[in-house]
């Protein structure tokens, strides 16, 4: 580590990333006070259960589009991506495409029959013909350990970007951002969460949009130019497919991750109750995709443009994972001022994605283990409230807790593990509890369980925490990440444990179900 | 009693079966085309360093060409759904009365 600092020390480029900048520092407070704004004006509007998990069910598709992209796109794949391409070149375009594509899953599989039928969380649907007790408990399992990976990751994320960028030290940045979340969540619920989602979407889209724009203008608005540029200064093999996917089935079982994945994040799948019917539900998706698509072919250019005028090694001697790549391709085009905003946005980014967490963990924790396995479906609205409010308390300090926790610590691939259980502890038990009727409780129970712990001791004997975290030699499991076996696993498990359990399908029972799937409450 | 919805039952689950259907097909159509882009990544690399002109490699071209696809599908399901979905609901919820 000695040797690679004293190589990259000579060029290490004038910069003013880590330097208290006044711009960034207004810029920094501005989103504070907005965000805090929104707050104030959501937590008058925020008094029923309805209004804290699903805003009033009254936000509309455009709106849920932006902020289903705001819920989306984190820290790791504005700064993140954009750090890859431009020290990998074309490798980094694979997580580029591979964060889309499980967009198109979610809407053909899962947008519309959850909307129509749940009413705060996944696991209303999963458990909506089974046993209450057993599947909301496994469901909450796979949903906090969706969460706290996620969140994990992100406040790892925020404080070693935010100490990067505005020169304040790391803890000081997780109890601000701890601080912000419980603010957004606690007083103004999913009515706040939403718009701080949909005005860092907007902020993401447009810093994006015009840092992207500047870099395009020095080349005659023509990306390819851009990249010949890249292939004429790093050589062609940064056009081309590199070291990163050196083993096939890594990189399959990563895009197994990513595309099912998102099917199964807990904090995107809530966003769909917030929206009037299915019919909006089916639109916000369609929006949000748009939106996403276009941000991610936005990072193409961020990466070959930093990768231009910045140079890999410079951006790796600000920051060795490459993550400030974005920020310093900002300064290089438009000064402080430029590097400030982008700065900001980089912050706002990362608050929307943590107060999206925090609001799905403490539903877990509310509505489906408190009233629905501890009071037995028995609790009233306002109970309902005050312990929603309570988890989220609880889950804004642990995340605190983590987050300084794992300081230091290699948690990047804590992301790839939130999708990997998302995909195969969530997904699956979602999509068979949705249209196969002899699914069963134990089915249920057995297949979010396999799917959760399977991946955990799977990514545990994997080279990401025997290689990379141990320093180990080899692993005893070769794959980086374990969606290839377990959601398979996963499926395979639900299917045989439901056969074996299963009694006849009522079909009165399934009719009912049919009409609810396509009809919503109005099919009852 | 005779049932008055079970003719209703019956049409909404010819249409499920029609969304199943093409839930299903566009669903394969994104695995075959991402999977299959993640197949060339891995198993031909250097057919995706090819150069299309001068600046722009296959790779980087299909990359795009993958997030097109995902929009054109997205597209293609809400438009299916609006147009006839929603109606044949509308009309069979409508029969119940």
């Amino acid at each position: 580590m000695l040797q690679a600092a004293a190589q990259a020390a000579p060029t290490a480029p004038q910069t003013a990333i880590g330097q208290p900048n006044a711009i960034a520092m207004v810029f920094f407070f501005a989103i504070i006070a907005i965000t805090l704004g929104i707050t104030y004006w959501a937590a008058r509007r925020t008094r029923t259960t309805e209004h804290f998990y699903a805003a009033g069910r009254t936000i509309s598709p455009v709106q849920n589009g932006f902020a289903l992209a705001g819920d989306y796109m984190s820290a790791a794949s504005f700064l993140g991506i954009a750090g890859l391409v431009s020290t990998t070149g074309f490798d980094g375009l694979i997580y580029s495409t591979g964060w889309l594509v499980g967009w198109p899953v979610v809407l053909f599989l899962i947008a519309e029959p959850l909307r129509n039928l749940g009413k705060y969380t996944f696991a209303d649907v999963v458990a909506l013909r089974l046993k209450q007790t057993p599947v909301r408990i496994a469901a909450a399992i796979g949903t906090l350990s969706t969460v706290v990976f996620y969140l994990i990751a992100q406040m790892v994320g925020a404080g070693g970007l935010i100490r990067l960028m505005f020169g304040i030290p790391y803890e000081t940045a997780i109890v601000i951002v701890g601080a912000a979340m419980i603010a957004y969540v606690l007083f103004g619920g999913m009515i706040a969460t939403t718009w701080v989602q949909i005005v860092k979407a907007g902020l993401l889209l447009g810093g994006a949009f015009a840092l992207a724009m500047l870099v395009l203008a020095r080349f005659g608005m023509n990306p390819a130019a851009l990249f010949g540029a890249a292939a004429e200064k790093y050589g062609a093999a940064v056009l081309a497919p590199g070291k990163l996917v050196s083993n096939p089935w890594d990189a399959i079982s990563l895009g197994m991750a990513l595309m099912f994945g998102t099917a199964g994040l807990p904090h995107i799948l809530m966003r769909f109750y917030t929206v009037p019917d299915a019919r909006s539900a089916r639109t916000s998706v369609f929006y949000a995709t748009g939106l996403i698509g276009f941000f991610y072919l936005l990072t193409f250019i961020l990466g070959f443009g930093a990768m231009v005028f910045v140079g890999p090694d410079a951006i790796r001697a600000v920051d060795r994972g490459g993550n400030m790549a974005a920020p310093l391709l900002a300064e290089f085009i438009g000064g402080t001022p430029f590097l400030g905003f982008i700065a900001a946005v980089a912050f706002a980014t990362i608050l929307a994605v943590v107060a999206g967490l925090a609001l799905a963990g403490a539903s877990a924790l509310s509505h489906d283990l408190w009233v629905n396995v501890v009071k037995s479906g028995h609790a009233s609205g306002t109970e309902e409230l005050k312990v929603a409010r309570a988890a989220t308390v609880v889950l804004g300090v642990a995340a605190v807790a983590l987050g300084i926790t794992f300081k230091g610590q290699n948690v990047a691939f804590m992301v790839s593990l939130a999708f990997a259980i998302a995909a195969s502890g969530n997904f699956p038990a979602l999509l068979m509890s949705i249209f196969w009727p002899r699914f069963t409780t134990a089915g249920a129970v057995a297949s979010i369980l396999t799917g959760t712990f399977g991946t955990l001791l799977l990514i545990w004997l994997s080279p990401t925490i025997q290689v990379d975290v141990f320093q180990r030699a080899e692993a005893w499991f070769p794959l980086k990440n374990p969606a290839l076996v377990t959601i398979p696993l996963s499926f395979a498990v639900g299917i045989v444990v439901s056969l074996s359990t299963s009694t006849a399908v009522n079909a009165a029972g399934d009719a009912h179900h049919q009409r609810r799937l396509h009809m919503g409450a109005s099919g009852d | 009693m005779a049932d008055p919805t079970v003719g209703r039952d019956e049409r909404l689950r010819a249409l499920a079966r029609r969304r199943g259907w093409i839930a299903g097909i566009l669903t394969g159509a994104m695995i075959v085309v991402y999977f299959g882009f993640i197949a060339l990544i891995a198993f031909n690399p250097t057919l995706l360093g090819r150069r299309i002109g001068s600046g722009l490699s296959l790779g980087i071209l299909l990359g795009a060409m993958v997030i097109v696809a995902s929009w054109l599908l997205t597209w293609f399901y809400v438009r299916w759904a609006n147009k006839h979905y929603d109606a044949e609901l509308k009309s069979i919820s409508e029969a119940k009365s």
